[in-house]
């Protein structure tokens, strides 16, 4: 029974034959990410041939303020780097340090999402106002999105790192290093986003 | 970084139903996940067969006098979203890709069972709804295509359940194509090269390549449009300042791959069936391969040919012209290829060759009607006439729908360890074939004389041509009985198939029929010629 890598350490177990294989869920959720990126691709596609050829009605306000999301811009940035430090302490088995770093991360993806909202808030534009703030809206709601789940999910495995009865160790990184993948994809589509939406 | 396979699965998968019943369990093997692709697929295609016989129907005097003019339209919509989004797609995708890319590439099930399951019963719910929605204010009626305005100004519940549908049966398909590129690409026996694959697993790779690059596109455009629809925006709404043409770009984005989707693994099953009952190694495979792979590689910037009349500029129309003559090239690389596996071989005239060679004959004409389909001046003559419906039918249905009949003429054997009946079988040919061209031939030369596709009523000139075709669809109708009594008759008393009744060589034909639950009772065999025809087949063992 070795037809899924033989070159893999084969382990008995339980007397039971127990095949192992290489590890392709990283393969899946690369493969996956690359189909959630062409979504985003498909609504930038959108957003930029509008920006070409529909001008917007006399009087519309497209002008966006900078500060908040460029904020938003450096505490995306600022949160893969925690991210990468929770990785590096779990590999070393420090579980509360990477717990406490995974909290940090979730609690910037919150300030992330506060900001958004509270821009949302005070932007002269609604959804229906005309093509630019739909388009706006759609896109940054899109996002949005993907950052309300990448920090359910980082909550949900800094619960899993606890030190006592938690999934997380250094035996078991997938769950980690899966999350944050998606985290630094959500962070690349931000920055892809910024250029495109606030300083183009 | 390896991971072990939970010993306790053998035993959990004891407890799962026997029998017919684990069909319609979450079964994680492969098999039965195929088989469920392929019997739900089947039904649809029954539910989408009645509505064109409606079509038909309807078609065969010039008046609008048996059905109203809006239950028309709704009907051609149900009729082409449910052909292909819950027949052609996760058919010859779904069904014949899970019971036979494990196979070939030597594992035991798909990479990820679990997300194979929930591609599959993804399906039954959305397609369920699909067809429940025409009790609920009307079905959609804006066609497959959705274009607005006209999507946007119809009865909305439709047009909302029909796109959270497609939203699912995307999301059914983008799950499966992961699942072949990781499964094809990771799960390869030791020892198998990717050039020792057999032809499905190049054809399946590709066909998931364009799922996985093109599909989520087709989710974002519908998105786009549903906001339109529920909450008054105007991306695709000209009066509100938005754009019909940027849906037309995305929506094509993904429905030209789309047609690749439903084609190319066709190729790849009519690769494996023609060297079998030939005789012969297939022709060329380094030309197969890369012609599938140029093809992958092209399909995904022709979309616009299908825009030739909105407003394309000419810089464009140029571009889209050349990229979809150059398409012809790897196509007829495949289509030479297939003659040539053919030639001089000791041909069993059997029901899966019949098909096969339906298939080949058809497809080729529609492929002659596409390549004249992308010049400029000719697309715009033909433009949403009756000539782009036949086109596309001798595609899909000449093309892709004969080679799964023929795949199921050549696997049944393997599935259920029975044997077809031939007599049945080559009597359900003749009756397709012959209903198939009469329905579908007269349509590009009610296309060329300017009949418009998607209108319920015409000019009496063309009555007499509609009902040849109108005949031709009953003949269609007719073929599905014998091959429901051949599949009912033998399934319960067929004759005895064996392991290998066509002596073939490819992995699946190398283990029991039906097969165990993890597909060999001992090592997966290396199968590093699968079409090593006229050698001595010890050798292959």
């Amino acid at each position: 029974m070795t037809t899924l890598d033989s070159s893999k350490e084969i382990q008995k177990n339980n007397s039971e034959v127990n095949e192992t294989h290489e590890d392709f869920r990283m393969f899946g959720l690369i493969t996956f990410l690359i189909a959630d990126g062409m979504t985003f691709a498909g609504f930038f596609a959108a957003y930029l041939t509008y920006k070409a050829v529909n001008p917007l009605p006399d009087g519309a306000i497209y002008e966006l303020e900078l500060p908040i999301p460029t904020l938003n811009t450096i505490l995306l940035l600022v949160s893969s780097a925690t991210f990468h430090k929770a990785g590096k302490a779990l590999l070393k088995d420090k579980n509360s340090e990477t717990q406490k770093w995974l909290f940090f991360t979730a609690f910037l993806g919150i300030i992330f999402l506060i900001c958004q909202l509270f821009e949302y808030f005070h932007l002269p534009f609604g959804l229906t106002d005309n093509l630019f703030a739909s388009t706006f809206y759609a896109l940054t709601g899109f996002h949005g999105l993907h950052v309300t789940l990448g920090t359910l999910m980082i909550l949900i495995i800094a619960w899993q790192s606890r030190i006592n009865g938690g999934r997380l160790t250094s035996q078991n990184m997938f769950p980690l290093e899966a999350v944050e993948l998606y985290w630094h994809f959500v962070d690349g589509i931000w920055v892809i986003l910024f250029i495109i939406l606030y300083l183009l | 970084m390896t991971i072990s396979i939970d010993p306790q699965k053998t035993n959990n998968e004891s407890l799962q139903p026997k029998g017919w019943l684990r069909y319609f369990s979450f079964s994680l093997d492969h098999k039965v996940i195929g088989i469920q692709y392929l019997v739900c697929g089947f039904l649809f295609y029954l539910i989408g067969g009645t509505l064109a016989s409606a079509i038909r129907i309807e078609l065969a005097s010039p008046m609008s006098d048996f059905m109203p003019r809006d239950v028309y339209n709704q009907v051609l919509t149900l009729h082409g979203t449910i052909m292909i989004f819950l027949w052609i797609v996760p058919v010859v995708n779904g069904a014949f890709g899970n019971y036979l890319i494990p196979f070939y590439v030597g594992a035991r099930d798909m990479a990820f069972p679990r997300l194979n399951a929930v591609a599959f019963w993804l399906i039954p719910p959305s397609g369920l709804m699909l067809v429940a929605s025409y009790f609920v204010e009307g079905a959609a009626q804006a066609g497959w295509t959705a274009y607005p305005p006209l999507s946007i100004t119809t009865p909305q519940s439709g047009q909302i359940i029909w796109i959270l549908s497609v939203l699912l049966l995307g999301g059914s398909s983008i799950f499966g194509g992961i699942n072949f590129i990781a499964t094809i690409i990771k799960l390869r026996r030791p020892g198998l090269k990717l050039m020792q694959l057999p032809m499905y697993c190049w054809a399946m790779l590709g066909t998931s390549l364009l799922v996985v690059l093109s599909t989520p596109v087709l989710a974002g455009t519908l998105i786009l449009l549903s906001f339109d629809i529920i909450a008054n925006t105007g991306f695709f709404n000209p009066v509100l300042g938005g754009n019909v043409v940027v849906y037309q770009h995305l929506f094509w984005f993904y429905s030209h791959p789309a047609v690749y989707i439903m084609v190319l693994p066709a190729f790849g099953l009519v690769s494996e069936i023609l060297p079998v009952h030939a005789r012969k190694p297939l022709f060329g495979y380094t030309t197969m391969v890369f012609s599938i792979m140029g093809i992958v590689v092209l399909g995904l910037v022709v979309w616009a040919h299908h825009m030739f009349t909105s407003g394309t500029p000419p810089w464009m129309r140029l571009f889209f012209t050349i990229a979809t003559a150059f398409i012809a090239v790897p196509t007829g690389i495949k289509f030479f290829n297939w003659v040539a596996t053919l030639w001089g071989g000791k041909i069993s005239i059997n029901s899966a060759m019949l098909f096969s060679c339906g298939f080949i004959i058809n497809f080729v004409f529609g492929g002659i009607t596409g390549v004249a389909l992308a010049q400029v001046p000719f697309d715009i003559h033909v433009h949403d006439t009756y000539f782009v419906v036949a086109h596309f039918h001798y595609i899909v249905y000449g093309g892709t729908v004969f080679i799964i009949f023929s795949s199921i003429y050549h696997w049944f054997p393997k599935v259920t360890g029975k044997m077809l009946n031939e007599k049945l079988g080559i009597l359900h040919f003749i009756i397709t074939f012959i209903g198939f061209n009469l329905c579908f031939a007269p349509q590009h030369w009610l296309g060329l004389n300017g009949m418009p596709r998607r209108v319920a009523e015409y000019d009496p000139q063309f009555q007499f041509v509609n009902q040849i075709s109108s005949l031709g669809a009953l003949l269609m109708a007719i073929s599905t009985i014998p091959f429901l009594i051949n599949v009912f008759l033998s399934v319960r008393n067929g004759k005895n198939a064996g392991d290998n009744p066509w002596n073939a060589l490819t992995p699946e034909w190398l283990t029991s029929s039906p097969p165990p639950v993890e597909n060999w009772e001992g090592e997966a065999p290396l199968v590093q010629e699968p079409y090593g025809y006229g050698k001595e087949i010890s050798e292959q063992k």
